[in-house]
């Protein structure tokens, strides 16, 4: 399968295997300074394996939301992946087994280097190939973090607690350069912070969905291109 | 977090996953979903950044947080690599609290 793929497909898929280690080892050292316990960040980047689910769940429970608020907003942000399995429904058939880890091994990254290329073998080893390194660097990384979030005594002295939202801005806000994202995400962000003195912990974020009104009520503006241009604008969401 | 709310967001997050390679012969996706799925996603994303950036609680999460997030904002649409991002954030919170701005 290694020899399927060119050299600068190869480099690609480390580069972004590198690049989603470094988000993953935030995430392990943030819940841990957060006050979770270790096995929590590891448990959830391996049986979940969704960077951005993982990060809003992660969010609302440190922020003292409910396990509701925090395993809807996850689903929510996860729901993107619906149409991913269908955009390589293709590659999954066969063996029960081989249908189910693909499955769970699909991410933003892994889809997108599959639609990178029509051929089916060359569809399948990109997938793959991107799919299962993805999956091997991101969890040994979020251990790492763990770890290395065991060594820091005072969160607040090292300013850690700005380093949550900053991830975060830095994995969407690329996403922000089409008009309608951008308007919604604007307005979602509004409510979402107004309600945050009225409402439980949680529910101001899941309120942020308000925002969608504006895409829907244009619906010039739900027109992706091309199916590519679709998922290119759900890639920068890991 | 508790061990149950992580089956259940795993067992959730499997089920989008599963349904394409499942359903592939019987059922397509509409664009427009597809599309809205994609906004949603962000639209949680961003919001979840804005209100750990800027609250605390039920409250203001005071000006240092928010400043360093701001400067982190500044450097990533910058195309700066993501650990520089998250050092200069934190750094520009931990030296504005060394400076007693709360």
């Amino acid at each position: 399968m290694w020899r399927t793929l060119d050299r600068g497909t190869l480099r690609d898929i480390a580069l972004v295997c590198l690049a989603n280690s470094l988000v993953a080892v935030s995430f392990g050292a943030i819940a841990v300074t957060g006050g979770l316990p270790a096995w929590v960040p590891i448990v959830m980047s391996i049986v979940v394996f969704a960077g951005g689910a993982q990060f809003a769940a992660l969010g609302i429970a440190m922020a003292g939301g409910g396990a509701v608020a925090a395993v809807a907003a996850g689903l929510l942000l996860n729901a993107r992946l619906l149409p991913f399995g269908f955009a390589v429904a293709d590659i999954l058939k066969g063996r029960w087994w081989s249908r189910l880890i693909g499955a769970h091994l699909t991410t933003d990254e892994s889809v997108a280097f599959a639609l990178r290329h029509r051929e089916p073998a060359l569809r399948r080893a990109s997938f793959w190939i991107c799919a299962v390194a993805m999956f091997v660097s991101w969890n040994i990384a979020v251990a790492l973090g763990t770890f290395a979030g065991g060594f820091v005594g005072d969160t607040a002295a090292f300013g850690l607690d700005a380093a949550f939202p900053a991830v975060l801005l830095a994995l969407a806000l690329p996403a922000l350069n089409d008009r309608g994202t951008r308007e919604a995400a604007l307005i979602g962000a509004v409510v979402a912070v107004a309600a945050t003195p009225l409402l439980p912990a949680g529910l101001p974020v899941l309120l942020a969905l308000i925002g969608l009104v504006a895409a829907v009520r244009r619906p010039a503006l739900l027109e992706a291109e091309t199916a590519e241009g679709a998922v290119g604008a759900g890639r920068k969401v890991i | 977090m508790s061990l149950l709310a992580i089956a259940v967001l795993a067992a959730g997050t499997l089920a989008f996953r599963l349904a394409g390679p499942l359903l592939q012969d019987r059922v397509t996706i509409p664009e427009p979903l597809r599309r809205l799925l994609s906004i949603a996603a962000v639209v949680l994303l961003i919001a979840l950044a804005c209100t750990a950036a800027l609250t605390q609680g039920y409250g203001f999460a005071g000006w240092a947080r928010p400043a360093g997030v701001l400067v982190g904002a500044v450097l990533a649409l910058r195309r700066v690599p993501l650990p520089a991002v998250v050092i200069a954030a934190a750094g520009t919170t931990a030296v504005l609290r060394l400076l007693g701005v709360e």
